[in-house]
């Protein structure tokens, strides 16, 4: 178990068993010299477990979340900001290094306390007890659209008005005035009636020796100065001229370049390898078999298998020499296996309904069936997808005397660091993870394979060595968004009303909630069916929002059809019990002049999914000429609470919908004999500028509780698309990819 | 020997004259901002300008290159405390997100407004068609091409 200290930062430990443990969210005023070596420079105090105060007035966020595109650390900064009521202009952010005194606990409590109302009295405590089951306990992750609804909401912001409460003690004692006519203003604390003015840094070292109020009060919306206005992302300078450091770029004296293959089918490992040519080619060091690896549960609990590494002068030869390399893998019981194989099973187990677990059951299906007017059934597939991030896997890795430096770019560095420390026996403590921006995470760089691989081949090696994976390696091998199939059987009354909504699909993931309707049914029942393939698959870009916003905004559409009526105006009459979801459904319908007629050829479709804490529709506008689809136009309209960085969300919104839509139009991942077909982005597709939308993001700022951002614009734009289709076609998608369809993509 | 020019300055190599382009930038030259992404001119990432041209360095032998003006995202900028207006725009309009393609995007538009100062949105997508942004940021380097160029921002649309 942690300990309660009077101004430590609380880790709380797990309970052997799984058992229940109670920590401490956070709690400001961490100057432990432990935390400050690691985050401090000469003439910095570190006020806080996220802030510091140089000399110079500057202010540091120090951001417990990852960059990976997503502009996170200017959003938390602008958060920590407007509490401490800094001036922007001398505030910075960078990453907290990977140690679990800086693991994002609030994240934590945003999974806990998700969709439950927090008392007031818990919300802007720093001493917010958390509890929750034991699982990994050190978190740092960037993942679930949390960064800003999590760590901003509950620690940057109280973080921030800590310190400028320390702060203004601090003023007030040095000045001999009372606290009360200290006013913060722009990073100076300003004494009006006697005209003083003084810099914040000038009260640091006075606060640092403070014990931080316990509960800080937090600025409402009306007072915010920074949350909520755009703001420039601090890092994108270095992304214009070359000088953003990606991991691919980490540069350590001594390095050799290495890249790895695995057996194409899932499972398989090394029968035989013949190195001759191999070795023979100029600048190759060695050719290196790394063992399977074990990730323990608390890191994502699957196997890293065998892999077969080329070590080189340089990543070419590397890359020669690894396709120079006789590898023969051994045969698996996977080797038959098909795409066609895994939908007929998929097909199978549905029909057969074995152990079918409810996610729910409400009302009499089986009365609102028999009465039905009209039943109407579909099926629909969507295919494995990989993530294809623009920066292929890679990590650099320096082992040496029982220590090892690993530099990467990952969205979890804390369990990162852990998988490395376990697959080279070495105690956590004795490895340092550096981690960088990444090019594109996506939910792939949450699985830790790539920095085992690297780590196990500088120990091998006994040299520093940069691991880059190719681009073929990358897609063949990846965790993937698992395919799935769901049937649907909706039943409608004389009136055209939904009476009934049935629907059983295959392999259930996370979000628990995202195969559910929003919409007014008399009866519903849903569930899932186990359907296993030997596929490994991992988190994707609003994980299973995407595969069944696709379904259920589909299905819905089809029995507004079946009714006979708009699908607009069918989807907002069965929503009059969800103010929030109507009111983005109607902006988005107004934003897009729904009610303007196209000319022939032309098609909108509608879709709404609430994931993340946040609610989005989007309409697609499409034109279809000779067979030819154009994606035109898409409206999107999200409400995600309070927007703290707008042209974040937008480009969030923007970003989702892109990587949504090429998914729609090209993404598939294929399986023959066990193993990926596609290989790179030749045959694994992409949104390219040319076929790309033009987007208008519309933002409500309803005032709820905080959503996320990077993921919920995902969901809705495959349904939308496949809506417009209909719309302007009669031709129904079930089936992603869009290009296997008799459309022109 | 190979020797090739990069932005402005001779560099003498001792490496396989089959070597590509990219790794001698990336690895002998330190120029970490040409990115590798797929190494079979599918995406753009590693971009650079031959004579002014942009071209794909993942599939460009060194020997290929020989004696001629290699420029890349390290030199597009005029000089150390000035941006390239496309550089500039692509602040201005926040293009980049994670930032990895955006080496290739630049060098690619560079290309373009090089010999076509006043692109048309055909031009545009003409010129980048060989470049993939995975974070989605097309309709922001469009606009941050338009506002480099200085011309209009509003994009037609059919119907």
């Amino acid at each position: 178990m942690g300990k309660w200290t009077r101004r430590g930062f609380i880790s709380a430990g797990v309970i052997a068993g799984g058992g229940l443990i109670v920590g401490v969210a956070i709690r400001p005023g961490n100057r432990a010299s432990e935390l400050s070596k690691h985050v401090t420079s000469e003439g910095e105090t570190l006020l806080h477990t996220w802030v510091k105060l140089d000399s110079n007035n500057v202010v540091t966020a120090i951001v417990p979340h990852a960059e990976m595109g997503q502009g996170v650390g200017t959003a938390l900064a602008q958060m920590l900001a407007d509490e401490l009521d800094a001036d922007w202009s001398l505030v910075k952010f960078e990453e907290a290094p990977a140690i679990s005194e800086f693991a994002n606990y609030p994240i934590l409590k945003g999974i806990l306390l998700a969709g439950v109302d927090m008392p007031d009295i818990v919300v802007p405590t720093v001493d917010g007890v958390l509890i929750r089951t034991a699982q990994a306990l050190d978190l740092q992750i960037t993942g679930g659209s949390a960064s800003v609804r999590t760590t901003g909401a509950y620690g940057m912001r109280v973080a921030g008005a800590a310190v400028k409460e320390m702060l203004r003690i601090a003023a007030a004692q040095a000045w001999q005035v009372p606290v009360d006519q200290v006013v913060a203003r722009d990073s100076q604390m300003i004494h009006e009636a006697t005209g003083r003015s003084e810099p914040y840094s000038t009260f640091a070292a006075a606060a640092a020796e403070m014990t931080p109020p316990a509960s800080p009060t937090l600025k409402t919306p009306d007072e915010f100065k920074i949350m909520g206005r755009h703001v420039q992302r601090h890092d994108l300078p270095s992304k214009v001229d070359g000088t953003a450091i990606f991991a691919l770029d980490v540069r350590v004296p001594n390095m050799l370049y290495a890249t790895v293959k695995r057996a194409p089918t899932f499972g398989g490992g090394v029968y035989n390898i013949d190195d001759t040519l191999t070795l023979a080619i100029k600048g190759v060091v060695d050719v290196v078999r790394l063992p399977s690896a074990e990730v323990s549960a608390m890191v994502g609990g699957f196997s890293s298998v065998e892999s077969v590494a080329v070590v080189a002068e340089g990543y070419w030869q590397a890359k020669k020499g690894m396709d120079a390399l006789n590898i023969q893998w051994r045969a698996t019981e996977n080797d038959a296996v098909s795409s066609d194989s895994i939908f007929a099973q998929f097909d199978r187990d549905i029909s057969a309904a074995v152990d079918r677990q409810p996610d729910v059951s409400q009302g009499d299906l089986a009365a609102s069936m028999a009465n039905a007017a009209q039943v109407i059934d579909a099926d629909y597939r969507v295919p494995f997808l990989a993530h294809a991030c623009m920066e292929p896997l890679n990590a650099t890795a320096v082992v040496k005397d029982g220590f090892c430096e690993i530099w990467i770019g990952c969205q979890s560095p804390l369990s990162f660091r852990q998988a490395v420390a376990d697959s080279l026996g070495f105690e956590v403590e004795n490895v340092t993870l550096n981690n960088c921006f990444m090019g594109g995470g996506f939910g792939r760089k949450s699985r830790p394979d790539f920095a085992i691989q690297a780590a196990q081949l500088a120990a091998k090696v006994g040299r520093p060595v940069q691991l880059i994976w190719s681009r073929e390696e990358d897609v063949q091998q990846d965790f993937y968004r698992p395919a799935v199939q769901s049937r649907f059987r909706g039943a409608l009354d004389e009136a055209g009303n939904l009476t009934a909504w049935e629907n059983t699909y295959v392999g259930k993931m996370e979000p628990a909630e995202a195969p559910l309707i929003p919409y007014i049914v008399a009866a519903k029942e849903i569930g899932h069916v186990a359907s296993p393939t030997h596929l490994p698959l991992g988190p994707w870009r609003s994980v299973d929002h995407s595969q069944h916003g696709f379904f259920t905004e589909s299905f819905i559409d089809e029995v507004a059809v079946a009714a006979g009526q708009d699908a607009y105006e069918y989807r907002a009459a069965r929503l009059k019990h969800l103010p929030r979801q109507l009111a983005v459904l109607r902006k988005a319908a107004t934003e897009a002049q729904w009610a303007v007629p196209l000319a022939p050829g032309r098609g909108r479709g509608i879709a709404l999914q609430e994931s993340f804490g946040s609610i989005v529709a989007e309409v697609v506008e499409v034109t279809v000429t000779d067979g030819n689809l154009s994606v035109d136009r898409v409206v999107a309209v999200i409400d995600a609470g309070y927007a703290i960085s707008p042209d974040g969300i937008k480009a969030q919104i923007e970003s989702g919908i892109i990587y949504g839509l090429s998914a729609a139009l090209y993404g598939e991942i294929t399986i023959k004999d066990g193993a990926v077909v596609q290989s790179n982005f030749h045959d694994y597709g992409s949104v390219r500028m040319s076929k790309a939308p033009t987007i208008e993001t519309h933002i409500i700022n309803s005032g709820e509780v905080m959503g996320g951002a990077g993921e919920p614009g995902t969901p809705p734009i495959a349904p939308a698309l496949a809506n417009a289709i209909f719309n302007a076609t009669g031709n129904r998608i079930r089936q992603l990819p869009i290009k296997n369809s008799a459309l022109k993509v | 020997m190979t020797v090739i020019t990069v932005n402005g300055t001779e560099q003498k190599l001792q490496v396989d004259p089959t070597t590509p382009l990219l790794w001698v930038l990336r690895e002998q030259l330190q120029l970490t901002g040409t990115k590798f992404g797929c190494g079979i001119a599918q995406c753009g990432a590693c971009t650079v300008h031959v004579n002014g041209v942009a071209m794909r360095s993942c599939i460009t032998p060194v020997s290929a290159v020989a004696g001629q003006a290699i420029s890349t995202i390290e030199g597009l900028a005029p000089s150390p405390d000035e941006l390239h207006p496309l550089q500039q725009a692509w602040i201005d309009e926040q293009v980049p997100q994670c930032g990895y393609c955006q080496s290739g995007q630049l060098m690619s538009a560079a290309a373009l407004l090089s010999k076509n100062p006043s692109p048309s949105d055909a031009d545009i997508d003409g010129a980048m068609a060989g470049n993939i942004c995975r974070c989605g940021m097309y309709s922001r380097i469009r606009k941050a091409i338009k506002s480099a160029a200085g011309v209009a921002t509003v994009r037609s649309r059919p119907g």
